[in-house]
């Protein structure tokens, strides 16, 4: 019972600091990626004892320079509430990652270890309403303040939210019918199995459309640039205009945990998870009939391995299309929410629905 | 729908041209990194303090006062610069010099950095050639407006 608890508290400080170590160097990825794309070098200035590698130390002189500024309060702002709403929103960012499967279950002596802290059945709508709560970090930071710009900017950002959810849970319910279950590690599993007998069977491959409408309301969902009305901060700031110092960090941090949360959702839902293709439990069977056999413990990390690169290569992605698109305007935001992705997502699930059918 | 559709494609063109960017440039970091020269480089950053651009040979860059053989300075306080000077930041005090060929020389030469704008109207105005602005300093920023004030000693120096 005891080394029950603490298997799940190891789990729980593996994921945590893998999420925050990746949330902390994804700051200094994106500018380095913005650097890249646009011809220039980058952050490479921070240095501990003339060491600079490649500007690596970046996000920890952020991080010293944002605990050391003045933590601003307005007079008129309700205290408690503005307090708590960065906390809330990085809260239900970060709860949101005791359901990704990280990798196939393991087994050491006796115990069976799921790579995952949390396998409940019904994960898939676990991490969707841990990740809609967090518009109440975003309606309170705007009220609390007690300021007209935050406020409007706490609208826009929960108008936006909540029209968006509506396309993100709809774009799901297609790959939920494909893959008769909510639970994370068990929609994992089945997309290991092959279609037509070479062919991964992942969620990209049997829900092309339902992807790309749950790729759009995802980044609708982080509210990074080409959707970022609630912040819009090159010049109307929007929910956060009243914060300042590592309550303002607190805010930046749940961006970025967010775009992790997305790619996550991405490899798990649409990429096969930790699955690489034509991998067995005992090493790889190509279609054409080849084998290559080899060890549990090194298909597991082979495993492990497929599941970050995956969410990398989506971090990637994400921060590639924040810094190759204008923002839209608010109207084309509502526009392209109710009027394209939901009437698509529910074609996609009529359709998928129709071919299920017949091939029943 | 189809206006809609165009729209997708242009998105992903658009991705297509910053992805290509970022491939481009990032297989030229890893050459570099790779000790691989190359004639392209993977940024067209100049880190400045330590790494400097060639300025331009015409480039107007900090004054200076141009010497006789004798060490004196060449101007003979005729005040044309003085006067064409737009922002006016050019001070010259005039004093008899013993030598009657030359008959003025400049007792104070003072030139407020703080207002000047590098028009180099100065330099062309000058009859004796006595100031120019190829220093090629650039970087003389100071801590007070004060010291922005370049007299005669340092404009020579």
């Amino acid at each position: 019972m005891l080394i029950d608890a603490l298997i799940v508290l190891i789990k729980i400080i593996c994921a945590l600091v893998w999420f925050l170590v990746l949330t902390l160097y994804l700051t200094w990825a994106e500018r380095k990626e913005s650097a890249v794309i646009q011809d220039r070098i980058g952050a490479n200035r921070a240095s501990i004892l003339g060491i600079r590698i490649i500007g690596l130390f970046q996000p920890f002189a952020d991080a010293i320079k944002m605990i050391f500024k003045e933590d601003f309060m307005p007079s008129f702002s309700n205290k408690l509430l503005h307090t708590l709403a960065p906390f809330l929103s990085f809260f239900f960012v970060a709860v949101t990652v005791s359901a990704i499967p990280f990798g196939d279950t393991i087994h050491l002596g006796r115990r069976t270890i799921a790579l995952q802290i949390l396998d409940i059945n019904v994960g898939l709508l676990f991490v969707l309403a841990m990740l809609s709560l967090g518009i109440y970090g975003i309606l309170l930071s705007g009220w609390a303040s007690r300021n007209r710009f935050s406020l409007l900017g706490g609208i826009r950002g929960a108008a936006q939210l909540i029209s968006y959810e509506v396309a993100l849970g709809l774009s799901l319910i297609g790959l939920i019918m494909v893959y008769p279950s909510l639970r994370l590690s068990q929609i994992v599993q089945i997309q290991g199995r092959l279609l037509f007998g070479f062919l991964p069977q992942w969620g990209i491959f049997l829900q092309p459309l339902g992807f790309i409408i749950f790729l759009f309301a995802a980044l609708a969902e982080t509210k990074r640039v080409p959707f970022d009305l609630p912040e819009g901060e090159s010049e109307i700031i929007g929910f956060f205009t009243e914060y300042s110092g590592l309550k303002w960090g607190l805010f930046m941090m749940t961006d970025f945990m967010e775009i992790i949360v997305v790619s996550c959702l991405l490899t798990t839902l649409f990429f096969g998870g930790w699955q690489v293709p034509w991998l067995g439990l005992d090493g790889f069977h190509f279609p054409g009939g080849g084998e290559w056999l080899m060890a549990r413990w090194i298909v597991v990390i082979l495993q492990v391995i497929a599941f970050n690169i995956k969410v990398f290569f989506f971090c990637w992605l994400q921060i590639l299309i924040r810094w190759t698109y204008p923002r839209f305007r608010y109207d084309q935001v509502m526009d392209l929410g109710w009027k394209l992705l939901i009437p698509l997502s529910l074609v996609n699930i009529v359709g998928t629905g129709i071919i299920m059918s017949v091939i029943k | 729908m189809i206006k809609a559709l165009g729209y997708f494609i242009e998105i992903i063109r658009g991705s297509l041209i910053t992805a290509r960017h970022f491939v481009v440039n990032m297989t030229f970091h890893i050459l570099k990194v790779l000790g691989i020269k190359t004639k392209r480089k993977g940024a067209v950053t100049i880190q400045y303090p330590e790494q400097k651009k060639e300025l331009a040979p015409r480039h107007r860059s900090l004054h200076r006062l141009l010497k006789r053989e004798n060490g004196k300075p060449r101007c003979v306080a005729c005040m044309l610069c003085m006067t064409v000077c737009p922002s006016e930041c050019i001070y010259i005090e005039a004093a008899e010099d013993p030598d009657p060929e030359i008959q003025k020389y400049p007792a104070k030469f003072c030139i407020d950095l703080s207002r000047c704008c590098f028009c180099g109207f100065c330099v062309e105005a000058c009859p004796e050639d006595a100031i120019r602005m190829d220093t090629a300093k650039i970087d003389f920023a100071q801590y007070s407006r004060q010291s922005l004030l370049f007299d005669l000693e340092k404009l020579l120096g």
